[in-house]
């Protein structure tokens, strides 16, 4: 059983940890880092409540070892909002949609929805709604959550969005 | 913390990862994108006693052209292929099924190499690499050797691959500019594995097919190449095609099975259509063109 020191950027700031080799990165944010907004649904890639971006790119944080981690820029939930509380893009348009109902999936789906839509990201319709099959909502409030996708989508391609792309 | 303990290793370089698994005599797995792995270590089907990651091992990735073809290190992401000019223009059918492989965010982190090895019958990777005739780089500390994808799977996540032995690469042959890729599968849901499917490649010469590759998900063991439908097609143009008597003849050769998903009659009847749709749809593309 090995124990390794890890170092990462987690929504912006530097930590630091020893780790057991079989720490997962989602019970390292959550328990050691504090970052209970990563969720763990299934904890094993299933339903995408652990969502998180590592470098940039959505990936399943139940997946992933901490290990794995050493030397990654992690964002989790936590780190969309501004300091002063303004909501991040993706967190106001699912708001104003009422895309959440009990929340339990919303922290996986705003991440989703962060990666492909930041700025100068370029996602049509089509490619968002193929990432959020990664996501599974229990209260199926599917449509809140395809009404965001759609806003976000038209925002970062105007009518183009609507055309074309895949998953 | 779910799985049970082990010791890690990230290698640099083949050769330590090839030293560690000879040294673990059987005790140790691979893991690249962990996106199979990682759920079998949670629920513990899955207890090695030393884990060699090879997500650092540099040698392990990328896409480039090679002589004769294209080399895939096997911890290239999935995500990698979707993004690839060269596969898109060289080897459309690979992109085609990646974008039916597991999610946007499983294929974030899960490899190209990690499918292959992993032998999913039901898998869209394993089967181009039939189709398309690749070969499987293996090495270990013994020496290195390659192996034909059609010869590679031995049953349901069986392979070839020794305790030892580690994938290093995986190299498809080159196909003629402008070839016609083929992917047809049917799962319950975009990501799940097919219940049945089928993919392939025809390359056409002066009007006829000259080169055919097809091999079937989910209608096997194994990946399973449909050489007898990959016979009636060659020599004939498009149009000559008979896209239910080249279906027919490709089920045949099949076996498949009854599982929780589905039984094996339903894969018969709806492989079968699947292929003569997609038949039907290449040559519908010959008309036009
Ligand atoms: S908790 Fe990671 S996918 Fe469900």
């Amino acid at each position: 059983m090995s124990n390794h020191k890890i170092e990462l950027t987690i929504n912006g700031r530097q930590y630091s940890g020893d780790v057991e080799a079989r720490t997962s990165l989602a019970d390292f944010l959550r328990d050691d880092a504090g970052f209970t907004g990563v969720h763990l649904g299934c904890e094993h890639g299933v339903c995408g409540a652990c969502t998180i971006t590592v470098d940039g790119r959505a990936v399943r944080s139940c997946l992933m070892l901490a290990v794995q981690a050493n030397g990654a820029t992690v964002v989790t939930a936590e780190g969309l909002a501004a300091e002063d509380g303004t909501l991040h893009p993706v967190q106001q348009v699912m708001m104003e949609e009422h895309a959440l109902q009990c929340g339990f999936c919303t922290p996986g789906v705003v991440m989703t929805l962060a990666s492909l839509t930041g700025e100068g990201k370029q996602c049509s319709q089509a490619q968002i709604e193929g990432a959020m099959s990664g996501h599974i909502c229990r209260c199926t409030g599917y449509q809140g959550i395809r009404r965001s996708a759609a806003r976000l989508a038209y925002d970062a391609m105007g009518d183009s969005a609507q055309q074309g792309g895949d998953a | 913390m779910k799985p049970a303990p082990f010791d890690y290793y990230a290698p640099a370089t083949i050769s330590e990862a090839c030293q560690l698994l000879s040294e673990a005599s059987g005790g140790a797995t691979v893991i690249a994108g962990g996106q199979t792995l990682m759920p079998l270590l949670n629920l513990r089907m899955s207890q090695p006693f030393i884990l060699v990651d090879i997500n650092n091992t540099a040698e392990m990735k990328g896409i480039s052209a090679v002589d004769g073809g294209i080399r895939i290190g096997p911890a290239t992401r999935q995500y990698e292929v979707l993004e690839s000019e060269l596969l898109v223009e060289r080897l459309p059918l690979l992109v085609e099924a990646v974008r039916h492989v597991g999610h946007h965010q499983t294929r974030n982190r899960g490899t190209v190499g990690g499918s292959i090895a992993l032998g999913e019958p039901a898998a869209e990777l394993p089967a181009c690499a039939v189709a398309l005739g690749a070969t499987i780089d293996i090495a270990s500390v013994r020496g290195t050797r390659q192996v034909p994808a059609s010869e590679f799977y031995l049953g349901p996540f069986m392979t070839v691959l020794e305790p030892d032995e580690l994938v290093t690469g995986i190299t498809f042959p080159a196909w003629p500019a402008g070839h016609l890729p083929l992917f047809s599968e049917l799962a319950q849901r975009p990501g799940d594995f097919a219940l049945v499917g089928v993919v392939g490649a025809l390359a056409l010469e002066a009007g006829k097919i000259s080169r055919a590759g097809i091999a079937w998900m989910a209608m096997g063991p194994t990946p399973l190449k449909a050489t007898a439908a990959e016979q009636l097609l060659l020599g004939k143009s498009l149009a000559e095609i008979d896209p239910q008597a080249v279906a027919e003849a490709a089920v045949a050769e099949t076996a498949p099975f009854d599982d929780k998903r589905t039984s094996a009659e339903y894969r018969r009847t709806v492989g079968a259509r699947l292929l003569a749709r997609a038949l039907r749809e290449l040559t519908a593309q010959g008309e036009a063109a």
